[in-house]
């Protein structure tokens, strides 16, 4: 049987950002066998710079979830997460995780030699992104009987207020009398703003490796940040993410020198809108690259750059910081902030994931595409998917989507 | 494929989740030949099945077929093709044959609709397909006649016999066709829930997008049930137009297309 030549190219600092990530794993791993540190669960958007200056390890379950799509294993643990109560219509990352708990099956096995999750310390979640992760760590704290921590956020926020910024600012105060009980150490307002300086530095290099691709050819795609936005996920305030992220700038400034782009002969430039379909990424990946498109720009890659975090005062950095995000925003923040993705980035056409257990990550169900393509012009598809449950994804029609939309780019009328 | 010098063909084939279309153009556009099989479980063999009624029907040989275009879910299994469009594409072209002006296509097929939008040159503009979901397909149809266990080419004659029409609530077709068997057991008449179903169709696909303006309706539903086009065109502000043969409309496009690139490839030659 002949294989067709994979048209994606490889990424060399890929090496270097395993080993990053198999020292994190196995820095866990380490303390769930031993107990030498503790460990605090965090949503990837809570408060973990707060939460490692009290010195705990920070495992971030949505960096679980999204294994449990790419590796494909979501589809075969869900069920148990259904016997157990929990409807196949709430966020597949959380039926995937509590279904692989209940199975005791997880990718970190195979991919880090990790027999199981690590057991959670104390469990903090900020609502940011949903009421999902509250619900999601709810489930840990019962089966464990450890503390639960977490912030309300207000959501579809406009105008990000000193009302809004006050609370929060309040509500993140108000976790530390908790944390200095759980990790036996006193708050350190020096420890925090060293990490959160670490974890600025950071997301200003991610900021960076995602600029790169307004470059024509792009140097990289956006199948490709979501792979290397790891170490941006789980040790952001570590340094180790900072020297990661200078390895992969060095190699993508090296392409853009040499002319080389992530996709040959780069003909047109997507947008990807949504959460990734992890399960298919190197299938979306495969299919682009043939078509000669470049995803060069997404919603969810850039959800990982905070600079509030730089400010003067912690705890507002902090709250500015995981507030200003895309998804805590309004319609109308969302439709001004991809207006200026287009256009930065020189993007022909968007792709809208409507991901069936993730309504707050599917920016297509109020309208915005076709708000979007009145004001400035550009096509669009959705496609009907989810980001781990494949049984919600239909492969036919979005491939034939994707194939239309490139095209209807391209061709000439017959 | 072996290239006659004369009277040359153009193959385009729409293999579609339920039926494969096939029709042969000539250089001047004309249709010469046109085949139509369910699409089974070999895609290629019923292509070439049908590429073979096709040219029977044209009283031509397999030589004088200079280039072939396929389209649809088996775009790809179609081993004499020289090249693979999407069905959004091909039912513009054929469509655009037809009407050539702006027009709004609604292809209703047999697994998912499409809503295609031409500019006045032919060119495409925008599309939309369904959900992932049976709801307003030619599947939703079918499912129905198996489970009152009726003929399929029995509901177009039963929805036009009546003006009548019971409304279907279910947005799922599983479980409309519960609700049907419920209507039934009320004693509501066959005929009325038929052309309900029909109406649930329509109503379906109407949703997908704001139509307007000349809308021209395709595909096999509205082939074999012209009573959905008539339910339509009660249901949109626009003119409702059906083309000649409106389930070879994709199949059409793509001989079109076969003609268009071996067009232009003659150009380059001679350039």
């Amino acid at each position: 049987m002949s294989h067709q030549k994979s048209a994606i190219k490889k990424i060399r600092a890929t090496g270097a950002m395993r080993e990053v990530m198999g020292e994190y794993f196995a820095e866990l791993d380490e303390a769930r066998k031993t107990g030498s540190e503790k460990i605090a669960w965090c949503t990837s958007v809570g408060p973990a710079e707060l939460l490692r200056s009290f010195g705990f390890l920070v495992y971030f379950p949505e960096n679980h979830g999204a294994l449990l799509g790419a590796s494909r294993m979501a589809a075969d643990l869900i069920p148990a997460a259904t016997a157990a109560g929990y409807s196949p219509e709430i966020c597949s990352y959380l039926t995937s995780d509590v279904g692989s708990y209940l199975s005791k099956s997880t990718p970190l096995t195979r991919a880090f030699g990790m027999e199981s999750v690590p057991k959670a310390d104390v469990l903090v979640y900020n609502t940011n992104q949903c009421r999902d992760v509250q619900d999601w760590l709810g489930f840990y704290e019962r089966e464990w009987g450890v503390p639960m921590l977490g912030v309300q956020t207000p959501r579809s926020v406009d105008d990000l207020n000193a009302a809004i910024v006050g609370g929060l600012i309040e509500q993140h105060k108000a976790l530390i009398p908790h944390l200095e009980e759980i990790s036996g150490q006193g708050f350190d307002i020096d420890r925090l703003r060293e990490v959160m300086a670490s974890s600025h530095r950071c997301t200003q290099l991610w900021r960076k490796v995602l600029r790169l691709a307004e470059h024509q050819p792009s140097p990289i795609t956006f199948f490709d940040a979501t792979i290397h936005m790891g170490p941006a996920v789980v040790l952001r305030g570590d340094e180790r993410a900072e020297r990661y992220y200078e390895i992969l700038i060095a190699e993508l400034e090296g392409r853009i020198a040499d002319g080389v782009g992530a996709v040959d002969d780069e003909s047109l430039r997507f947008y990807w809108e949504g959460m990734p379909v992890w399960g298919k990424l190197r299938d979306h990946a495969e299919q682009f690259a043939g078509q000669r498109v470049c995803v060069v720009a997404s919603t969810y890659c850039n959800s990982w750059i905070f600079d509030a975090l730089a400010c003067e005062d912690p705890f507002e950095g902090m709250a500015r910081a995981y507030t200003e995000i895309f998804i805590v925003r309004s319609e109308e923040f969302k439709q001004r902030y991809m207006e200026s993705m287009v256009r930065d980035y020189a993007i022909d056409g968007i792709i809208f994931h409507d991901a069936k257990t993730c309504p707050n990550n599917s920016n297509n169900r109020y309208g915005l595409p076709l708000r979007l393509r009145e004001r400035i012009g550009t096509p669009f598809v959705v496609i009907d998917g989810d980001l781990n449950d494949l049984r919600l994804y239909s492969e036919e029609q979005a491939r034939t989507q994707f194939e239309a939309l490139v095209e209807q780019l391209q061709e000439q009328p017959v | 494929m072996e290239i006659h010098s004369a009277d040359p063909l153009f193959c385009g084939v729409d293999v579609g989740a339920s039926s494969t279309k096939l029709v042969l153009v000539d250089g001047d556009r004309e249709v010469r030949g046109r085949s139509i099989r369910r699409s089974g479980v070999d895609y290629a063999a019923t292509a070439r099945a049908c590429l073979a009624e096709a040219l029977d029907e044209a009283g031509a040989e397999v030589g004088q077929v200079r280039r072939t275009v396929s389209t649809g879910y088996g775009r790809r299994n179609v081993d004499f093709s020289d090249d693979a469009r999407t069905e959004l594409s091909c039912h513009g072209v054929g469509c655009y044959h037809h009407f050539p002006r702006a027009i709004t296509i609604v292809d209703i097929g047999c697994q998912d609709n499409k809503i295609i939008r031409l500019d006045e040159s032919g060119r495409r503009v925008d599309f939309k397909m369904n959900r992932k979901c049976a709801a307003g397909t030619g599947a939703f149809l079918e499912e129905i006649a198996l489970r009152l266990d009726i003929e399929p080419d029995e509901l177009e004659r039963l929805a036009s016999s009546t003006t009548e029409v019971v409304r279907l609530n279910s947005f799922c077709t599983v479980f409309a066709s519960t609700e049907i068997l419920a209507h039934l057991r009320r004693g509501e008449p066959l005929a009325g829930l038929i052309r309900g179903a029909f109406a649930s169709v329509v109503n379906r696909v109407a949703e997908m997008d704001r139509l307007g303006g000349e809308v021209v309706l395709t595909g096999g539903v509205v082939a074999h049930n012209p009573t959905t086009a008539e339910i339509f065109a009660e249901k949109v502000d626009g003119e409702v137009k059906v083309p000649p043969h409106p389930q070879f409309t994709g199949a059409l496009g793509a001989a079109l297309t076969a003609l268009a690139q071996a067009g232009q490839s003659q150009e380059e030659n001679n350039a």
